[in-house]
């Protein structure tokens, strides 16, 4: 911040406060990843060890892939998180393009309208497409899942923003040439907005494979569960006490995101922090 | 320099790359907003055939529920209490952790991970470690010295234990909100502070770094105040709103509404409750935004 070390007993005190918090914030993974490697009469003795005394992590984690099918739930997760980013920039990359650089009648309505639906938080829409679904039959099906997330007004104002700084003459070369204004926004536009594109798509994986509240209320076939329903229903539907199973169903399920940010940090940071645009 | 605001270009070729959002944010977005709304003047009810316009039956019946006086009352004040104080230990970490470079990749990461871990899975961990018997957290207040609790299941204290992990969840999402906040803060500043004399930590916070950092922090108060409105994961899964109602929150009571009791219309009109909370605070957060934008 200002260049100038702090003295050495600040320094101390510094590490001192952040460590305290650091294992305040870390202690639920400890214990969740220790905890999965214990057997279950360690688990619920009456002594408390950190580290499993005898290892039960092999029953743990094999219990927790055969009492619920955990793998096709992962498997659900990427195939609706992939889904819905894939259409998302699709849906989205377009209209921002237009919205940033090109100049049509309803553009001010349709920007206004952007501004008005970030605002709009999805649980309190969720009722209303819940009883479309219902009428179209399309509740308990992958596309129930997907649908709603295809339209990002948050998508589009995020690229809105960065293609505003993609200097015109790279569009009028193209359009020289002879390109359509939907070439241009993939062969011209969308290479230079890589870095957004990924912050996007960061911030879309993880609000989507973490996403609770709306996968619950559009699906009830086990078959569609995506990870955050399987481990719920491991929770609240089985031995709701068989912690060491339970534990080792929470570490698979938040092991992708948490590894790909361990690998991946200041891009993971970048791309959760636009979402404080959303909210 | 003919053109500021876009180039003009065939009427088909805009159409081709806005049409496919404008439909799907009728369908999805503003379509649903507005029923919801006119939902809320009906008695709907999931699958009834019949459907009739009953005015403001369903607010006036709001005002008489007690489940949703006591849902109300809860989310103000677990939005009450996770707000300050996550965005307190949000800058204090942020602040802390840029103050040197010894181990700040480290403490940035730890900080940040309850943000991005699937909170779901996470509160089933809490839900163990807060188990009366055999939790980490009361084996260790024992080890202190202190009496056992039943966290979730005690009704003085389950609210508190929801804001606790509401706010471990979201220190992280704070810090790297001033993180952001702080990096623009140009150094020049604090060297003028210096020669004006501000020569200890405390003055140049008062001095520069605190009223740089004013909006920022209005604006994660915001941010934090909309995240808070919206708990309902931990809720869903840890307590059912119980015991007896003492951690009914808004978006639960909206969610057993609907899906538990099948009441849409009924449902509806909490839900526009809930978007008045909401829109009051985007509105200040636009506002806040705004004035941002002027400043820079």
């Amino acid at each position: 911040m200002t260049g100038r070390r702090p003295a050495p007993t600040l320094r101390l005190l510094r590490h001192l406060l952040l460590l305290a918090g650091a294992v305040v914030m870390l202690a639920p993974f400890f214990l969740m990843v220790a905890t999965s490697f214990k057997p279950k009469e360690e688990i619920f003795s009456a002594e408390f060890h950190l580290l499993p005394q005898r290892w039960g992590g092999t029953e743990n984690y094999v219990t927790a892939l055969t009492q619920v099918p955990l793998v096709h739930f992962l498997l659900n997760g990427a195939i609706v998180t992939a889904a819905i980013f894939l259409l998302q920039v699709l849906v989205n990359v377009p209209a921002a393009y237009a919205l940033a650089k090109l100049r049509f009648r309803g553009k001010a309505t349709l920007f206004g309208a952007v501004l008005l639906c970030l605002m709009i938080p999805y649980q309190a829409i969720a009722l209303p497409i819940y009883i479309l679904f219902y009428q179209l039959g399309l509740l308990n099906t992958y596309a129930s899942l997907v649908l709603p997330f295809t339209i990002s007004v948050f998508g589009i104002f995020l690229m809105r923003q960065f293609f505003l700084g993609v200097p015109d003459d790279l569009i009028d070369a193209a359009r020289v040439d002879g390109m359509s204004e939907y070439g241009i926004v993939w062969s011209v536009m969308a290479p230079t907005a890589v870095p957004a594109l990924v912050a996007f798509g960061i911030f879309s994986v993880v609000a989507h494979w973490n996403d609770y509240f709306w996968p619950l209320i559009a699906v009830g076939d086990q078959s569609l569960y995506t990870p955050p329903l399987g481990i719920a229903f491991l929770k609240l539907n089985g031995e709701g006490t068989a912690y060491g199973p339970l534990m080792a169903a929470a570490t698979i399920v938040i092991a992708p995101l948490v590894l790909a940010f361990l690998v991946a940090q200041r891009r993971f940071v970048e791309g959760i922090t636009f979402s404080g645009l959303k909210g | 320099m003919a053109d500021v605001t876009g180039r003009s270009v065939r009427r088909r070729d805009t159409a081709i790359l806005t049409v496919p959002a404008v439909l799907l944010m009728a369908i999805f977005l503003l379509g649903p907003l507005f029923c919801v709304v006119v939902l809320s003047f009906t008695d709907y009810q999931l699958g009834a055939p019949a459907i009739s316009m009953t005015g403001l039956a369903n607010y006036v019946e709001m005002t008489e529920d007690e489940t949703v006086r006591i849902s109300i009352a809860n989310t103000l004040m677990y939005v009450g209490i996770v707000v300050p104080l996550s965005v307190a230990l949000g800058l204090g970490a942020a602040l802390l952790i840029e103050a040197d470079h010894s181990l700040r990749d480290f403490y940035r990461a730890a900080y940040f991970l309850p943000v991005m871990a699937t909170l779901i899975a996470m509160a089933i961990v809490w839900g163990f470690m807060l188990d009366p018997r055999i939790g980490g957290v009361n084996f260790a207040l024992k080890a202190m010295g202190f009496k056992a609790q039943d966290f979730l299941h005690d009704r003085k204290l389950v609210l508190f234990t929801l804001c606790g992990i509401g706010i471990w969840q979201s220190v992280g999402f704070n810090m790297v909100l001033f993180m952001a906040g702080l990096t623009a803060i140009p150094s020049e500043l604090y060297e003028a502070a210096a020669i004006d004399g501000a020569r200890d930590g405390g003055a140049r916070f008062r001095l520069v770094t605190w009223p740089l950092l004013a909006p920022v922090t209005l604006f994660t108060v915001v941010i934090t105040a909309i995240r808070a409105f919206q708990v309902f994961d931990t809720v869903q899964v840890l307590t059912d709103g119980g015991p007896n109602k003492a951690s009914e929150v808004l978006l639960h009571t909206i969610y057993a509404e609907a899906f538990g009791y099948f009441r849409a219309g009924y449902a509806a009109a909490l839900v526009v409750v809930f978007l008045v909370f909401i829109l009051a605070l985007s509105a200040i957060r636009l506002f806040v935004l705004d004035r941002r934008k002027q400043a820079t």
